[in-house]
């Protein structure tokens, strides 16, 4: 009789696990998340459906909502668009939307701004470091240190910018007290910070370029704009694609320049939508709180279109890879 | 020593306050403060060490907060913790905290014949539907400052009426110089210049009604405050590019002489000091007579103290009010070392200083239509915001009028 290999009896009986060991893989992400979103949450998602709420509502921001506010439906919105029978759209909407349109489009110049520095800066000479952090610089400085500086760069009589004019022979000029030249004055002092983001942004872009294939296109004779265009640009979307981002949503929030620069001024003629929500609500022509959450909304939802885009292009960059 | 300094002007308070109550003060007692400038800092701190020795159960907590922060803060703390004592600004500006019930009833304080009596002169900028609110504490005279050395080489006097008020103004530009300097960036400068042209124009009376929103802005008689505004436009009396700098950056135009007169508040007076001019460079007038008609009538913005209704220890912030408004405290923290303004208690000493002595000898027997607080304390905020937009707007572009004063009166039907 061949005895059987002597063998363990019993199954195997894996050691007793506790439910988190059993969900490790699952659970740990939430875990690391949980802080993040809990705060997400608490200040970000639960303000955007206050501000909703809000924004139903004629309240002077003392007191709660629910007992010194006054529910007016959509009141608000009407007021501020101009909808329904003898209602004009409120001016200093008018004024902000237009502000914000050029805000939009003449904040973008700062991408090839920042990418023909970018080029420019890189190569390889002595101290181009010391060079690349001076162009740098501008972005470090706070907003209010920019604002400030170039209002004095533009004051009517002592300012840098008059002093220069005079000097070639031209007229004084007033930009900032002007309201056909004051947006552009605040625009082109914020080009400056953005256009070094978006350098700072190029350059990294510009070291992950492939040197075989600028090698190789070289080899087919293509250089200048040509190699620019259809070997070095395509390879730096992922750079561009931030820049563009950045500088979008640095556009539509643009706040502390004109703060400081010209308090909405001459004549509320600088208001763009988000310093508006600040002076109707916090400011000197305050207490309207529902009527600045009403803006806020409609602020959200001119910001929703281009988050939407964002998010969605990524997304399908994301899927294009897993393909 | 000290304690028995003390214990007298404990006495002394107790006397003078009349029938109070025998047993001290105790508890916390919770002060928000907005007097950051460094002289109303030390003014407030002064204070509560005084009070505190007076009454030494008490534990006094002083919060001070940036003066423009505070205009914001105040709606959160008053609502989510409000103290016991609160610093803000009479009339309108004080009307929304009223209206939402967050400033308590304190007209039983204004019952005591030692308040009622000496404070009569502001007791309607604390007023609200016949209850009183708050006490002032302080308030300074608004008025034409303007250097005397120029107006003594061009040969000038000071301007009585409309008519010798333009052929100064005439005089001073012919000599290469503006008239006026001033900085309307924040707005608010300029509805200190509509004030005084209405008030001179139409009277005290009017421009309440104005500032109420009893009248329309594209009324006849506003338009004529506005032609009478133009007049000094036109000649070029105020410098240029006004709406770019702020008040304090219009002050060098007056120090180095490149204009001579600004149309501002008492404060105004220490940075000119601090800017070298001395006090033979510096004279100070009414504003002139405009419309012979109308009595003459004064802007003096008056700061206060009020009690939250959410108060803890009211008994203790009711004895801090009457503390603030007695005649000793109030000839102390408005003297020239101190705040450099008026009392408001009618039985204190004003200081020596002469603008000082010439603002108070203006207001209270030379300013018979009335005292108004400030354009934008007496119309409501969003009233007041768009308005001195407008008033902005004409000072550069004067062209604009209807259009400005359409927007006015649309604005007008909306907020009333």
């Amino acid at each position: 009789m061949v005895e059987a290999p002597a063998v363990p009896q019993e199954e195997h009986v894996p050691p007793r696990r506790g439910w988190y060991r059993r969900n490790e893989i699952a659970i740990t992400p939430w875990l690391f998340l949980a802080p993040g979103i809990l705060f997400f949450a608490v200040y970000v998602i639960v303000p955007i459906f206050q501000s909703f709420d809000i924004s139903l509502y004629e309240w002077s921001g003392l007191g709660s909502v629910a007992e010194n506010g006054e529910y007016v439906g959509l009141a608000n919105y009407r007021d501020i668009l101009g909808i329904g029978p003898d209602e004009t759209m409120d001016r200093d909407f008018e004024i902000s939307i237009r502000n914000n349109f050029w805000w939009l489009t003449l904040y973008l110049l700062a991408i090839p701004f920042g990418l023909g520095i970018a080029l420019f800066l890189n190569q390889t000479v002595a101290g181009i470091r010391l060079y690349k952090s001076l162009f740098f610089f501008p972005f470090v400085l706070s907003q209010v240190i920019v604002g400030l500086v170039f209002s004095w760069f533009y004051l009517p009589n002592e300012g840098l910018l008059n002093a220069i004019l005079e000097f070639f022979g031209g007229e004084g000029v007033n930009i900032l007290g002007d309201p056909d030249t004051a947006t552009f004055g605040i625009i082109a002092a914020g080009l400056w910070p953005q256009t070094a983001y978006c350098m700072i942004l190029y350059l990294t872009g510009l070291n992950a370029v492939d040197p075989e294939q600028v090698e190789a296109a070289r080899l087919d004779g293509a250089k200048g704009w040509r190699m620019l265009w259809h070997v070095i640009l395509p390879q730096l979307k992922p750079a561009t694609f931030i820049a563009f981002v950045v500088t979008v949503i640095g556009a539509l929030r643009s706040f502390d320049l004109v703060a400081i620069m010209t308090n909405g001024g001459p004549f509320g003629q600088t208001n763009i939508l988000s310093f508006w929500i600040w002076d109707v609500s916090l400011g000197e022509g305050g207490l309207k709180y529902g009527y600045a959450s009403a803006i806020a909304v409609i602020l959200f939802g001119i910001m929703m279109v281009f988050i939407s885009y964002f998010i969605w292009s990524m997304w399908r960059d994301e899927r294009a890879v897993r393909r | 020593m000290r304690s028995m300094t003390a214990a007298l002007a404990a006495s002394t308070l107790l006397a003078g306050g009349g029938a109070l109550a025998q047993d001290a003060l105790s508890g916390d007692l919770v002060i928000f403060s907005d007097m950051s400038n460094p002289a109303p800092r030390a003014v407030m701190e002064g204070m509560v060490e005084r009070f505190g020795e007076m009454h030494p159960d008490l534990n006094i907590e002083l919060t001070v907060i940036d003066r423009e922060a505070y205009k914001t803060q105040i709606r959160n703390f008053l609502t989510a913790n409000p103290p016991d004592v609160a610093n803000w600004y009479a009339a309108n500006r004080m009307l929304p905290y009223v209206e939402a019930g967050l400033f308590a009833d304190v007209s039983d304080l204004w019952a005591e014949p030692e308040i009622a009596e000496n404070l009569a002169s502001t007791r309607g900028a604390l007023t609200v539907d016949g209850a009183q609110y708050g006490v002032p504490y302080t308030y300074y005279q608004w008025g034409v400052y303007y250097r005397a050395d120029i107006f003594d080489e061009l040969g000038l006097e000071e301007p009585e009426t409309w008519e010798e008020e333009l052929a100064n103004c005439q005089a001073i530009i012919d000599s290469g110089r503006k008239c006026y300097t001033i900085g309307t960036k924040f707005l608010w400068t300029a509805g200190g210049w509509f004030d005084y042209l209405n008030m001179r124009t139409n009277g005290y009376d009017f421009h309440a009604a104005l500032t109420n929103g009893e009248i329309p802005w594209t009324d006849e008689r506003v338009r004529q405050t506005f032609a009478n505004w133009r007049e000094l436009i036109d000649m070029g009396a105020f410098i240029d590019d006004h709406q770019t700098y702020s008040w304090q950056e219009a002050l060098p135009f007056m120090v180095n002489g490149e204009a001579t007169s600004y149309l501002m508040g008492n404060f105004a007076v220490a940075p000119m000091r601090e800017g070298g001019l001395t006090d033979d460079q510096l004279g100070f007038y009414q504003f002139p007579v405009i419309n012979p008609d109308v009595e003459l009538a004064e802007d003096a913005p008056t700061d206060t103290f009020h009690i939250p209704s959410g108060a803890e220890n009211p008994e203790a912030a009711r004895e801090f009010l009457r503390f603030v408004v007695s005649p000793e405290n109030q000839t102390l923290i408005n003297n020239g070392e101190n705040l450099g303004q008026l009392p408001v208690n009618a039985s204190s000493s004003v200081d020596d200083d002469k603008f000082l002595q010439e603002g108070f000898e203006m207001l209270s027997s030379n300013a018979p239509g009335g005292i108004a607080q400030f354009f934008d304390r007496d119309a409501p905020a969003e009233m007041a915001s768009v308005a001195m937009e407008g008033f902005q707007e004409f000072m550069v572009f004067p062209d604009n009028l209807d259009d400005i004063l359409e927007r006015l009166e649309e604005a007008r039907q909306d907020i009333y």
